[in-house]
């Protein structure tokens, strides 16, 4: 069977045309990359805002919700209730999109709302103390120190939006979950295993380069080594010592990261 | 009782409680049941122990099913379904290595499976080159008038712009049209190659998997242009779509019939099957897939009716 | 509403079929969760690996998974044992985190005064820090199942019987009222799921309810307050 599926793998028919691994792939990023664009551009700014605001924090508390509807049911769904309304392609694409873009959301916004929470407060006094406007803060010192969660909001995103677009391909959207669809359905196994095997290294690629953005991106004054001065004595004591970069505070029950429903 | 035992007792209830749920949900659909995975043992061994009869995943093979199973019940046998397990593809596997007994099939489709050139258009010759081509542990039993046959339907609307009648009227015009249909229709002979071959025709995309309703949709909303539609389909007069005629006769003649698992083989299971196959035609099985696509219906209830109505169930 | 009524035995044998998929691995996940929770939480080499490796674990995406795992187990592809060695994968991937944390928030003191009083290494780790995490680690079991139920629904792609397969029924007939009452029953059982653990926590952890109200599992500030109230909380008066 491995051998079947290395075959399927290294076969060069698979890797031209419109159902081939590359086309597929691309079709696969741009949909979730689209998607992710979408609803970042809406997500991070609510959450910043409801962060800094304090207010309707209920919009929150309510993704928790959203994590317990299948996506496969959304998928169907919007297909089934969105598609009559469209034209061509965009009756296919358009529902997949807005789901996609629909489940992006709860990570991001809590991320980001995580994130401006678990600012140190001694931070923001000292930089009003620095006279720093309201928006001089948020940008200078609230999003800086949001980053880790921001961004570990933004890893779950990803890997929410990555695998809902696997199974997306049962309303015909084609990308590489169309080999597992087209395979189960055709009862071509060795193409589903290297469909799988190609999607399961496509999320793995796309957390480990996420992951390694955040080492980048984050100020190494913050989460590298986990001993601030607001930690606990007793956490250092515990030894929780050097952490993975996107370790949210421990006892922060909705972590961003740990959401998917799909 | 101290704090430290009762976690303990609460993990022992809570297992509990998933072990008496898993006892009463367990029963003909226990996930842990090894009749749908069962190895080359199978589930039932001679005949006369459980008939286990599958389906393709679209509503007239459910159907079909189902009225095999109800017929093969009211005589006595120990039938049940396996409904909507995948394309031919996919079944065959669960044929080959007895996961089921029976599957409601089409004569020429399943002779073009085991021969990709067969070309027979005559319905009796057809049953007997298939008959011939079967591997030894599977069998036909009698075919039946009714036929269901693959097709490229287009919307009214479509086939009076193109000026469209018969297939190779499309072979001109195809370039600029998406088609639907289902995933196995790119790869089998009769599907996109055979569409190539037999007619020149070269859709500008195909869409999969569209099928059953989402394919008729679809059509109807001018997401697709063109579709794979079973001839049998109650949406194609409800919908005035116009059938495009096969002249070259690609698809064949496509009579129903059982396949089944010689080893599953009585009399009893041969006089269920083969009085359901007299009884059906052509007519009647599209008035019962309406009846399961449009009335929303379930599959099982307008077999079991059909059935009785008939005198087999 | 007329289809639902009138195949409410369906989804319910569907439902039940769905529970047993979704928490039997939770159990099995939790169990398998707590010495690896264990381990990552005592810090060293284990740490990185054990949070990192589950971590990968959990990007995989559900189907792909289902189907990958005949390919070293040697299942068949369409087994429903996939869906249950899947799924407690990704349980003990959000668990191991949330057990690792929920031992590291308990406060140096208690561990200490429970050393004080003669409690052994593996007593101590039992009969104190364990209670006194379950705050956090049923926090992550939470999260646990209702992503459980929600990804089960994902296995009927592969032909398991469940609460998805309404799903796939429902599309396939282009039949919208059971999809949605697919959507709705699995909305139903992740709550279902949700208010059960919530229950056993509040069962399992008295003293956070003894008059203090602070809410089990919030920051590391309450974390402080409450361990220094509650230092003699498992009350380990003797009798173990």
């Amino acid at each position: 069977m491995i051998g079947q599926v290395w075959a399927w793998l290294t076969d060069p028919e698979h890797w031209s045309g419109p159902d081939g691994i590359p086309s597929r792939l691309g079709e696969h990023l741009s949909y979730s990359f689209l998607a992710l664009l979408v609803a970042a551009l809406v997500a991070i700014p609510l959450g910043l805002w409801i962060g800094h605001t304090g207010r309707a924090r209920w919009l929150v508390s309510s993704t928790n919700a959203v994590r317990a509807i299948p996506s496969l049911g959304l998928l169907f769904a919007a297909a089934l209730y969105l598609g009559p309304y469209l034209r061509g392609s965009a009756a296919f694409l358009v529902p997949g999109l807005i789901v996609l873009i629909l489940l992006a959301m709860p990570p991001l916004l809590a991320g980001t709302y995580a994130g401006v929470e678990a600012v140190d407060p001694a931070a923001r006094d000292a930089a009003k103390g620095m006279g720093m406007t309201g928006r001089q803060v948020l940008l200078g010192v609230e999003m800086p120190c949001a980053l880790p969660l921001l961004l570990s909001g933004v890893r779950s995103a990803t890997l929410q939006v990555v695998g809902t677009a696997v199974i997306a391909a049962y309303i015909s959207l084609g990308g590489l979950g169309a080999y597992l669809s087209e395979g189960l359905n055709i009862g071509d196994y060795p193409m589903v295993a290297g469909g799988a095997l190609l999607v399961a290294t496509l999320a793995l690629v796309l957390d480990l380069a996420l992951a390694g953005l955040t080492r980048l991106v984050v100020s190494p004054g913050l989460g590298g080594t986990r001993r601030t001065v607001a930690r606990q004595t007793s956490r250092t004591r515990r030894g929780a010592g050097t952490a993975t970069n996107s370790v949210p505070p421990p006892s922060h029950p909705s972590t961003p990261r740990e959401s998917r429903a799909s | 009782m101290t704090n430290s035992t009762r976690p303990i007792l609460s993990v022992l209830a809570a297992a509990a409680l998933t072990l008496s749920l898993a006892a009463c949900g367990g029963g003909t659909n226990n996930p842990l049941a090894t009749t749908t995975s069962g190895g080359a043992t199978g589930a039932t061994g001679t005949g006369g122990g459980a008939v286990l009869v599958g389906s393709a995943d679209f509503s007239e093979s459910a159907l079909l099913a189902e009225l095999y199973a109800g017929a093969l019940k009211a005589k006595g046998v120990n039938a049940s379904t396996k409904l909507r397990i995948g394309s031919r593809e996919a079944y065959m596997k669960g044929m080959q290595d007895g996961s089921i007994q029976v599957i409601p099939e089409y004569t020429g489709a399943l002779a073009r499976f085991y021969n990709k050139d067969f070309a027979e258009n005559d319905p009796t010759k057809t049953y007997d080159a298939l008959k011939s081509l079967l591997p030894a542990d599977l069998t036909v039993l009698a075919k039946s008038a009714a036929e269901d046959k693959d097709s490229i339907t287009v919307t009214k609307e479509t086939a009076d712009r193109l000026q469209l009648k018969t297939m190779s009227d499309l072979a001109a015009k195809a370039g600029d049209l998406v088609l639907g249909a289902p995933d196995e229709f790119k790869t089998r002979p009769q599907g996109v190659p055979g569409l190539a071959q037999t007619y020149g025709i070269t859709f500008k995309q195909v869409r999969t998997p569209l099928t059953g309703q989402a394919a008729v949709q679809a059509l109807k909303n001018g997401q697709v242009q063109a579709a794979n539609i079973f001839t049998t389909d109650p949406a194609i007069t409800a919908n005035n779509f116009v059938v495009l005629e096969d002249d070259k006769r690609l698809f064949g003649t496509q009579n129903v019939v059982p396949l089944v698992a010689k080893k599953a083989v009585t009399d009893t299971v041969t006089a269920a099957l083969d009085g359901v196959s007299a009884k059906l035609t052509t007519d009647e099985l599209r008035a019962l897939v309406g009846q399961v696509d449009i009335d929303k219906k379930d599959p099982a209830a307008v077999a079991k009716e059909w059935l009785t109505k008939n005198g087999l169930g | 509403m007329t289809w639902f009524l009138e195949h409410a035995d369906v989804v319910g044998r569907l439902a039940v079929q769905h529970a047993y998929l979704a928490g039997v691995p939770l159990l099995i996940g939790l169990v398998l969760a707590l010495p690896l929770g264990w381990l990552a939480q005592r810090g060293g080499p284990w740490r990185p690996i054990l949070l990192t490796g589950t971590g990968l674990l959990y990007t995989i995406p559900s189907l792909a998974l289902f189907v990958l795992i005949p390919l070293v187990l040697g299942t068949r592809i369409l087994d429903p044992v996939n869906v249950l060695v899947a799924m407690t994968i990704y349980t003990i991937a959000l668990l191991v985190r949330s057990v690792a944390d929920g031992l590291a928030s308990v406060p140096a003191e208690t561990a200490a005064a429970a050393t004080a009083m003669g409690y052994g290494g593996w007593r101590r780790l039992v009969t104190v820090e364990l209670p006194l995490a379950i705050p956090v680690i049923a926090a992550g079991l939470r999260v646990a199942a209702v992503s459980n139920v929600s990804i089960v629904s994902v296995a009927s792609l592969i032909g398991v019987a469940q609460l998805g397969s309404l799903l796939t029924d429902g599309y396939q007939r282009f039949y919208g009222e059971v999809l949605l009452v697919g959507i709705a029953a699995c909305v139903v059982l992740a709550l279902l799921f949700d208010v059960v653990i919530v229950g056993v926590t509040r069962l399992l952890t008295p003293w956070a309810r003894a008059g203090r109200g602070a809410r089990p599992g919030s920051g590391p500030g309450s974390h402080a307050g409450s361990g220094a109230g509650s230092g003699g909380g498992p009350r380990a008066g003797g009798a173990a």
